[in-house]
C-alpha cells in the first residue's frame, strides 16, 4: 500500500522539556520523524517548548512552534497551521496525553484533524489499565489480577483480597510516575493517596505482585496491512519490582527458549492487535515466573517510548524513521532497510551481539531522597553499550557511567562489607547492585545465594562469577602474556581494571603499553540488523576482542576526505545533557558540508547524535581514554584524521583533552593547556588580573583551616566548591564558619590534587551568561543572557532572558570587553562560556568554560545564529570573518546588538523534585541554590518579556495563574521591593493572604489581605491551605542569611506536591506578575520561530 | 595454544577452543541466524550432513530441555559457536548443551570469530569443512585434505538418511476429523504435532514408502516433509508426488516437499550461495501482499520467478510466495489441482507462528476434496 494521498500537512507534537522518564530519545524519534515526512513532500508543523533539542531547529520542519505543549497551545497552533494530522506517537506521553486531550475537548473534530499512527480508541485501550486488561484476557494472555481504584476505601478492599505487597499504578502518568509498591499498611496509605493525586483521571490500579519474577520487553510494529514484526527483545537483570528504566537492561533476551519466546511473542502480537495501533511502534512489558514460567502481560505504551530508542540503536531498525512513514501510509514491505539498502523492513532483526543499558542516576544532587530503586523512576540517564558477550558489553557499560567506579575492582569496597550485608544489600534494587553481587560472590558467596536475594537470574550472576574466576588468574600468572591479556579483553575489562590487578604493570599506562605490544587490540564490528546475512552499508562501528588475532576489522579505508571525531558527552545526567548533544550534532552537519567526514564516539542511546544518519561514521563505545584511543587508531588506520572536537561534548570529552594531546591525537579548537589556563583557579586568576578584570577575591585551600583563613579574609558568605566540575556538583554557599567546618568534613576528597575553592558570595547581584565565538583574532558574541533570579542560583537551574532585558549599553560594552580579553588570554578556539555578575556597577568574572555551554541551543534558536555549527567550522580553521562572508555568521553585528524588534527569549529550567521522596516519604527540598538541580529547560519566545515569561511558565510546570490567592511570605530586606508587584497582583484581583509580618508591611502600603499562620504556628497554616488547594501562587524569600534559607521548606515542598508555582526571589516575583499581565491583559498567540527568526535575518540584511 | 580448528575447503582455518564431543567431523557449513531455538536446530534433520555457525553470540544460556527436541538425535555434523554457557539456566533445563552434545558425539567448536566466519560464508558461499579437535587436531594441510575428500551437498541424497525405518501414527487430538499420509524425509516433531491439533491423524511413513504403501493408509491428504540433502537426486519422492497428483489427494507440502511439488510440476531446483537459515525471514503471499515472518532452513531452492505462473501436467501452477530479501521462490500452488507448498517453516519450532495458518489450510482444502476424493476407505 502506497502513500496515502490525503495527507499533506502533519503535525507532530515534542515531548517537551527533559525530565526523568522522558530524555532526549524523543528529540531523536521526533528528529527522524521530521525529517521523513519532509522528505516525502508533506508540510510539517512542529510544536516543542525545547530550545535544546534537534528536531526544534528550523530546518527540520516548515513551522516550528517553540510554544508550551498544552492543549491550549496546540490548539492554537493549529487553528494557525490548519494540519491534516497530528502525529503525536513520537512525543512521549507527553504528546499522547496532549492529542488525547485535544480530542476530549472537541479540538480535532472542530479543526478536521486526523490522529495518524494511534487514534484516541486505541490510545485509551493501551493506557487505560483495567481496559488493557480485559483486552490481554480477550486474547488468552494472563495478567496479574488487580482491581481498579478510584478512592482509598476501594484500594483498602482490593487489598484485603490480593494481599500484600501490592503495587500501585497510577492510571496515565509517565516513567512510573506515583507508583511503587507497598509492603506494609502504612506504605500502601502513602502510595495509594499520592497515587491518586498523581493520576490526571484519579485512578490507581492495586495488582498483585510479580516482584522477583523475570522481566522482559519486546518492541513491535505494526503497518495499516496489519503486517507485524518484532524489532528486539530486551531482558531486565533487575526482575520485576524496579522500573525499566531504572534496570540494567539486555538485549537481546538471554535465558528464554524459543517457545518461551515464541509465546511471548504471540501474545505480543496478538496484543497489539487487539489494542488496535493501526501503525508504528509499541512496548509491551511482560513478567515471567522463574520456576513456572508462567507468563503475564504487564503494560503495553501505545507509542516510540525509552526502550524504542534503546531497541532503534541496539538492533540499527530506526523505529521512530518506519513509524512516521508508516503513519503516512506505507508498509513495511515497501521500506527499505537503509543498512543493507536492499532488503525490506518487514522482517526481524537478528543480532550477533549483546547490548547492555545501565541507568545513570542523581541521588547525590538530592540529599535525603530514598535511593531504593522501585517502579517509580529515578534515573536521569544511561548509558549503552555493545559487546561479543555479554562480560564484554556489560564490562562497557559500567566504564560508559562515568561514575566514581568505572567497572568492577575500580574503587574500594564499603567499609566493613560482609558477605551478611552484602547479601541483605542486594534485596532491594539500588544503584550499583551489579557491584554489590560482585562484591557478595567475592566475599564467598554462591551463585544460588546471589540469586535467591537478588532475583537476579543465575545466568547473570554466574557470567559475574566467571569475572572472579578470571580475576584470580590475572592476579596468580607470574607473566601476563598475550593469551591471558586477549581474555581479559575479551570479557571487558579494562586496562584500568587489570592494572588494579596487577600493580607491577605501573597503571592504566602501562598496561596499555604492554597490551600493544602484545599485539592485543579490538577489532570493530558493525551493526548491521541481519547478523552479517546482508552487506552493511552503514559504518555503525562497536569495538570488540576476539580470541583469534586474525579476526577482521571492519571499519573500510576512507583516504580522500580528511576526518574529524566528534567526541559526544555520554549518559545524560544532571548538568550534562541533550544541550550538548545538539552541540555534537551541528558539528557533524556543519563539517560534513565543510567536506570533512565526521566521526561520532558516543555511548548515549537517547540522542540524535548515535542516530547512524547524524555523522558520517559512528562508534558506539565508552568515553573513556582507552576507549576512544582505540577508536582514534582505528579511524587512523583507515585514513587521515585531522581532529578531534572535544569542546562540545561537555566535560566528559574535554576531561580527556590532555590525556589525548600528551598521546599524541591532534585536538582542534581550545588546545589542552588553554583549557587548563581556565579551569585551574589560579592560572585563570592570572589571566583575569593581567587583563585587568576584577573577579570575586577568593582562595584555594587543601584543608579547612586553610579554607577558614580565607574565608576569614575576604568574608562571608562564600561559595565553596570542589575545582574541575559541572553543573555546580558539590557547590555551596556558607554563611559562617560553622557550615564551612560541615562541608570540608562532607567534602571527603580534598587533596592538594582536588582542592577546594572558596570564592567571596557576591549578594544580591546580576547574574550575566554570554556565550561566544573566538578564533584567535576576532570575537563574535553570540549571546548575553540574564538571569532572572540573582547570582547564587545555579546557571543551570536559573531563568534568563535574552535579549538581557534590563541590562544597558554601557554593560553590554563591558561585557563585550571582558570577554574577548578572556578569550584572548585563555587561548580560545572556538566557543567560550562566561559567567558574569554584576554589582555596584562593577562586572566580576565568576567563571569561564572554554567550551561549549549548556545555552548554546537556546542561544542559536534566540539569536537565529548557529554558533556550534560556527564554533566547529573555527575549530576546523574557518575564522569569524570567513563564516560571515560565507553566510554562516551575520555580515554584520552579533547577538549583543539585536534590534529593537527582536523577540524576547526567556529559557526556564524545569525540575524533578517531585519524582524524589526521603525514605518516611516525605518530599525533598526543592530550593534552589549553587548546585544544579534541573533536567532540562524550556523556552518562551514572543515579542515581549511578559509574554515570553509567561510561555515559560506555562511549557516548564503548568500555567502562572490569572486569579485566586496569592500567598506572600518575604525577608525583611526584600519588603521594600516586594510592594509594587504585589500591589499590581492586588489589582489584578488576586486575594493575598500573607505572614504577619509582611501582611503589616502590605497593609500600610494600602494592600489588603489576610493574614495566615505560618507553619509551626499550629493547624490551618499555610501549608494546610496549600494541600488543600487554597492557595494558586507563593511568594516565599527565603530570610537572609543562614538558617532561614532552609526555613519554607514545607512550604516549598507543598507547592511541589500541588504543582503551583513557588517563587523564591523578589526578581523572580517581578517577572512573573510580567507574565501574569501579559496572560490577563493579552491574547498570547502563537508564532513559528521561522517567523520570529526572519524579523533578525532582515534587520541583519 | 590451539586446541581446536574449523578448516574450510578453501583452505581459510579458524582456530577455537573443543566444545562438546572432541575429534572431528566434517559437513558442508552454513550460518544459523536464530537468536533462540539451538535445541530445535541441532535436532531438525535437515541439518544433516551440516556443520552449523550460530551468529548469536551466547548459546547454550537455556540448556537442554527434554520436551524441545524436533527429532530423536541432534543431526548436526557439527557445531560452531562464539561463547558456550557455563551455566544453563531455566526452569525446564535438564542439562548443558555440551552435555547433550557430548554424549550424542557431536563435534563442536567454541571461541570462534562466527562473525568473521559468517561474512567469508556469505562471500564465498556454503561450502564443505570439518571441525578437528583432541587427537583430531592435525596440520592443515592433513586437515584440509580430509575437507576436500568428503562429499559434496549438490547431488547428495540423504533423506533416506534421517528418515524412520517403521511408519507411526500420532493420533488426532480430540475427535479424529482426516488422516494424511506423511512422506519423512526428515520430518520434525512439531509437523504431525500441528496437524494433530487440527484433528489429523498423522500416518508417518518411512522415505522408502511406495505409493500403495501411501495410499494404503486411505489418506485423506498427503504431507511431503522437510528434509536434508539436494532435492535434484529425489526423483522418488518426486515420482510419490505425482502420483498423489495424479490421484487427486489434496497435497501439502514444506521446505524439502515445495522442492519436491515443484519438481513433479517440472520445475528445477538451484542451489543458494549460501541458503536461508534463520527465524527472522520474510515471505510475502502474493494473493494479499501480506508479510509473514518465518523460519527457514534451506540451502537449495525452486527455479523461477515470484508469481510466475506456468504449465503442468495437472494444469495450471503459480508461485505464490516469495522472499523479498532475494525474491526466491517460497511457496506454490497449483490451480487446478489441490496441492500446495511452501519453502519455509510453519510449524516453526524455532522460530515464529506468523504462518502456522498454513495447516488450517492443508485442512480446509482436504475438508473441500472430500466428496470426490480417490481411495475409498
Amino acid at each position: 500500500m502506497p502513500k496515502r494521498t490525503d495527507i499533506k500537512h502533519v503535525l507532530v507534537i515534542g515531548s517537551g522539556p527533559i525530565v526523568i522518564g522522558q530524555a532526549c530519545e524523543f528529540d531523536y524519534s521526533g528528529t527522524q520523524a521530521c525529517r521523513v515526512l519532509r522528505s516525502e513532500g508533506l508540510r510539517v508543523s512542529l510544536v516543542n517548548s525545547n530550545p535544546a533539542t534537534i528536531m526544534t531547529d528550523p530546518e527540520f520542519a516548515d513551522a516550528t512552534y517553540i510554544e508550551p505543549i498544552t492543549p491550549e497551545f496546540v490548539e492554537k497552533v493549529i487553528a494557525r497551521e490548519r494540519p491534516d494530522a497530528i502525529l503525536a506517537t513520537l512525543g512521549g506521553q507527553t504528546a499522547l496525553n496532549t492529542a488525547v486531550a485535544l480530542a476530549e475537548r472537541g479540538t480535532l473534530e472542530r479543526y478536521g484533524v486526523e490522529l495518524i499512527g494511534a487514534d484516541i480508541e486505541a490510545i485509551n485501550r493501551g493506557e487505560d489499565r483495567q481496559r488493557f486488561k480485559d483486552i490481554v484476557r480477550t486474547i488468552g494472555g494472563e495478567v496479574p489480577s488487580s482491581a481498579v481504584c478510584k478512592s482509598m476505601d476501594e484500594v483498602r478492599k482490593a487489598v484485603a483480597e490480593l494481599g500484600l505487597p501490592v503495587v500501585i499504578r497510577p492510571s496515565f502518568t509517565m516513567g512510573g510516575l506515583g507508583s511503587g509498591m507497598a509492603h506494609t499498611d502504612e506504605e500502601l496509605d502513602r502510595l495509594a493517596s499520592s497515587g491518586l493525586a498523581e493520576s490526571p483521571v484519579h485512578e490507581v490500579l492495586i495488582e498483585e505482585s510479580v516482584l522477583g519474577w523475570k522481566e522482559y520487553e519486546l518492541e513491535l510494529m505494526r503497518d495499516r496491512n496489519d503486517n507485524v514484526v518484532v524489532i528486539c527483545s530486551i531482558e531486565n537483570i533487575d526482575p520485576m519490582g524496579v522500573h525499566t528504566g531504572d534496570s540494567v537492561t539486555v538485549a537481546p533476551a538471554m535465558t528464554l527458549t524459543d517457545r518461551e519466546y515464541q509465546h511471548m511473542r504471540d501474545v505480543g502480537i496478538a496484543v497489539l492487535r487487539e489494542v488496535g495501533v493501526d501503525t508504528g511502534g509499541c512496548n509491551i512489558q511482560f513478567a515471567v515466573h522463574p520456576e513456572t514460567g508462567r507468563l503475564v502481560v504487564i503494560e503495553m505504551n501505545p507509542r516510540v517510548s525509552r526502550s524504542s530508542a534503546l531497541a532503534s540503536k541496539a538492533t540499527g531498525f530506526p523505529i521512530a524513521k518506519i513509524a512516521a512513514k508508516l503513519a503516512i501510509g506505507y508498509t513495511l514491505d515497501e521500506i527499505l532497510n537503509d543498512i543493507t539498502g536492499k532488503t525490506p523492513a518487514s522482517f526481524e532483526p537478528t543480532l550477533d551481539y549483546v547490548v547492555v543499558k545501565v541507568p545513570r542516576f542523581a541521588f547525590e544532587k538530592f540529599p535525603g531522597a530514598d535511593p531504593t530503586l522501585t517502579t517509580t523512576m529515578k534515573s536521569v540517564g544511561e548509558a549503552m553499550s555493545i559487546g561479543r558477550n555479554f562480560v564484554e558489553a556489560l564490562g562497557k557499560a559500567l566504564r560508559s557511567m562515568e561514575t566514581k567506579a568505572a567497572g568492577f575492582w575500580t574503587t574500594p569496597d564499603p567499609e566493613g562489607a560482609t558477605l551478611e550485608s552484602t547479601l541483605d544489600a542486594l534485596r532491594e534494587g539500588h544503584d550499583g547492585r551489579l557491584y554489590t553481587v560482585e562484591r557478595a560472590l567475592r566475599l564467598g558467596a554462591t551463585v544460588e545465594q546471589v540469586h535467591q536475594a537478588s532475583k537476579i537470574d543465575p545466568w547473570f550472576v554466574d557470567q559475574i562469577a566467571s569475572l572472579l574466576e578470571l580475576r584470580a588468574e590475572l592476579e596468580d600468572v607470574p607473566v601476563l602474556n598475550a593469551e591471558l591479556l586477549r581474555q581479559a579483553k575479551r570479557s571487558g575489562l579494562s586496562d584500568r581494571q587489570v592494572a588494579a590487578l596487577r600493580p607491577e604493570l605501573a597503571g592504566e599506562d602501562g598496561v596499555r603499553t604492554l597490551r600493544h605490544r602484545l599485539g592485543v587490540r579490538p577489532v570493530f564490528k558493525t551493526v548491521d540488523t541481519c547478523a552479517a546475512e546482508f552487506e552493511a552499508h552503514t559504518p555503525y562501528h562497536y569495538s570488540a576482542y576476539e580470541t583469534d588475532p586474525d579476526a577482521e576489522t571492519e571499519v573500510a579505508a576512507q583516504p580522500d576526505r580528511p576526518k574529524v571525531i566528534i567526541l559526544g558527552s555520554g549518559p545524560n545526567r544532571i548538568g550534562q545533557g541533550i544541550e550538548f548533544d545538539y552541540s555534537c550534532v551541528h558539528a557533524a552537519m556543519a563539517l560534513r558540508d565543510a567536506g570533512f567526514e565526521t566521526v561520532m564516539i558516543n555511548c548515549n542511546p537517547e540522542t540524535v547524535s548515535t542516530d547512524y544518519d547524524t555523522a558520517d561514521r559512528l562508534y558506539f563505545e565508552p568515553l573513556t581514554f582507552e576507549d576512544v584511543l582505540e577508536a582514534v587508531h582505528s579511524e587512523r588506520a583507515s585514513g587521515t584524521v585531522a581532529g578531534v572536537i572535544v569542546q562540545l561534548g561537555g566535560q566528559t570529552p574535554l576531561g580527556l583533552a590532555k590525556r589525548l594531546t600528551e598521546a599524541g591525537v591532534p585536538i582542534v579548537g581550545t588546545p589542552a593547556d588553554a583549557i587548563h589556563l581556565a579551569e585551574d583557579r589560579g592560572a585563570f586568576g592570572d589571566v583575569l588580573s593581567s587583563a585587568g578584570l576584577p573577579a570575586p577575591r577568593y582562595g584555594t585551600a587543601t584543608s579547612f583551616a586553610g579554607a577558614k583563613r580565607i574565608a576569614d579574609e575576604i568574608g562571608y558568605p562564600v561559595l565553596v566548591r570542589p575545582s574541575y566540575v559541572l553543573g555546580g556538583r558539590g557547590m555551596e554557599i556558607v554563611y559562617d564558619e560553622e557550615n564551612l567546618a560541615g562541608y570540608i568534613q562532607r567534602a571527603t576528597e580534598i587533596n592538594p590534587e582536588h582542592p577546594v575553592l572558596v570564592d567571596r558570595f557576591l549578594d544580591d547581584a546580576i547574574e550575566i551568561d554570554v556565550d561566544a565565538l573566538f578564533d584567535g583574532e576576532e570575537l563574535f558574541l553570540a549571546g548575553v543572557m540574564e538571569h532572572i533570579e540573582e547570582a547564587g542560583v545555579h546557571s543551570g537551574d536559573s531563568s534568563c532572558a535574552l535579549p538581557p532585558i534590563t541590562l544597558g549599553r554601557a554593560d553590554l560594552a563591558a561585557v563585550r570587553r571582558s570577554t574577548e580579553a578572556i578569550a584572548r588570554g585563555v587561548g580560545v578556539r572556538g566557543l567560550l562560556n562566561v559567567q558574569y555578575a554584576l554589582k555596584d556597577d562593577v562586572l566580576y568574572v565568576l567563571e569561564a568554560n572554554p567550551r561549549a555551554s549548556r545555552t548554546v541551543p537556546f542561544v542559536s534558536k534566540a539569536t537565529a545564529v548557529q554558533i556550534a555549527k560556527a564554533a566547529a567550522r573555527i575549530m576546523l580553521g574557518a575564522t569569524v570573518a570567513s563564516l560571515r562572508a560565507e553566510g554562516m555568521l551575520p555580515a554584520v553585528g552579533d547577538g549583543a546588538d539585536l534590534p529593537d524588534d527582536a523577540p524576547v527569549a526567556v529559557k526556564e529550567a524545569v525540575l524533578p523534585f517531585h519524582r524524589f521522596r526521603t525514605r518516611e516519604g516525605k518530599g525533598v527540598d526543592s530550593l534552589l541554590g549553587p548546585e544544579m538541580k534541573s533536567t532540562g529547560e524550556v523556552m518562551g519566545i514572543d515579542a515581549s518579556f511578559g509574554k515570553a515569561f509567561a510561555k515559560s511558565q506555562t511549557a516548564s510546570y503548568g500555567s502562572l495563574p490569572t486569579s485566586g490567592r496569592v500567598f506572600v511570605s518575604v525577608a525583611n530586606r526584600d519588603k521594600r521591593a516586594m510592594v509594587f508587584p504585589i500591589k499590581r497582583l492586588a489589582d489584578l484581583g488576586f486575594k493575598v493572604l500573607a505572614t504577619a509580618g509582611t501582611a503589616e508591611v502590605l497593609r500600610r502600603n494600602g494592600i489588603p489581605c489576610v493574614v495566615v499562620r505560618k507553619h509551626f504556628e499550629g493547624p490551618d497554616n499555610i501549608v494546610d491551605m496549600i494541600h488543600a488547594g487554597e492557595v494558586d501562587i507563593i511568594i516565599n524569600t527565603p530570610y537572609g542569611n543562614h538558617g532561614p534559607r532552609i526555613d519554607g521548606y514545607e512550604i516549598r515542598t507543598a507547592a511541589v506536591a500541588k504543582a503551583i508555582p513557588c517563587i523564591t526571589t523578589i526578581q523572580g516575583a517581578a517577572a512573573a506578575v510580567h507574565g501574569i499581565e501579559a496572560l490577563t491583559l493579552d491574547d498570547i498567540g502563537v508564532r513559528p520561530l521561522q517567523e520570529l527568526q526572519a524579523i533578525l535575518h532582515k534587520s541583519r540584511a | 595454544m590451539l586446541t581446536a580448528a574449523l578448516v574450510l575447503e578453501d583452505g581459510r582455518v579458524f582456530p577455537g577452543m573443543p566444545y562438546g564431543a572432541t575429534g572431528s567431523s566434517l559437513g558442508e557449513i552454513v550460518f544459523s541466524t536464530g537468536m533462540t531455538g539451538y535445541q530445535e536446530t541441532l535436532t531438525d534433520p535437515s541439518y544433516r550432513r551440516q556443520i552449523v555457525v550460530a551468529t548469536a553470540p551466547q548459546i547454550g544460556n537455556t540448556g537442554w530441555n527434554d520436551e524441545d527436541d524436533e527429532s530423536g538425535r541432534i543431526w548436526v555434523a557439527g557445531y560452531v559457536i562464539r561463547d558456550p554457557a557455563r551455566k544453563p539456566s531455566n526452569w525446564r533445563s535438564r542439562r548443558g548443551l555440551d552435555e547433550a552434545l557430548e554424549s550424542q558425539g557431536v563435534v563442536g567448536i567454541a571461541g570462534v570469530d562466527t562473525r568473521t566466519l559468517t561474512r567469508h560464508i556469505r562471500e564465498s558461499g556454503a561450502m564443505r569443512a570439518g571441525i578437528f579437535s583432541g587427537a583430531a587436531l592435525a596440520d592443515k594441510q592433513q586437515m584440509l585434505d580430509a575437507v576436500l575428500a568428503s562429499s559434496q551437498m549438490v547431488g547428495a541424497d540423504l533423506a533416506g538418511e534421517v528418515s524412520t525405518e517403521q511408519t507411526y501414527v500420532v493420533p488426532a487430538v480430540g475427535e479424529r476429523r482426516f488422516r494424511v499420509a506423511a512422506l519423512d524425509s526428515g520430518i520434525k516433531s512439531n509437523t504431525p504435532r500441528m496437524m494433530a491439533a487440527r484433528g489429523i491423524e498423522v500416518h508417518v511413513l518411512p522415505y522408502s514408502s511406495t505409493m500403495d504403501d501411501l495410499l494404503a493408509v486411505e489418506p485423506d491428504g498427503v504431507f511431503f516433509a522437510n528434509g536434508p540433502g539436494d532435492p535434484a537426486t529425489a526423483d522418488h519422492a518426486v515420482a510419490l508426488a505425482q502420483g498423489t497428483l495424479e490421484r487427486r489427494v489434496p497435497l501439502f507440502g514444506i521446505c524439502f516437499g515445495n522442492q519436491i511439488l515443484g519438481r513433479a510440476l517440472g520445475r528445477s531446483t538451484y542451489k543458494l550461495r549460501f541458503g536461508h537459515h534463520g527465524i527472522n525471514v520474510p515471505v510475502i503471499d502474493r494473493a494479499t501482499g501480506k508479510v509473514s515472518i518465518t523460519a527457514q532452513n534451506h540451502g537449495f531452492a525452486l527455479e523461477g520467478e515470484p508469481g510466475e505462473r506456468f504449465d503442468t501436467p495437472f494444469g495450471t501452477a503459480e508461485f505464490s510466495h516469495y522472499c523479498p530479501n532475494d525474491n526466491t521462490v517460497e511457496g506454490l500452488r497449483c490451480l487446478d489441482a489441490p496441492a500446495f507448498s511452501v519453502q519455509y517453516h510453519p510449524e516453526a519450532a524455532a522460530g515464529p507462528h506468523d504462518a502456522a495458518g498454513l495447516f488450517d489450510e492443508f485442512v480446509d482444502l482436504i475438508q473441500l476434496c472430500q466428496p470426490g476424493r480417490v481411495g475409498q476407505r
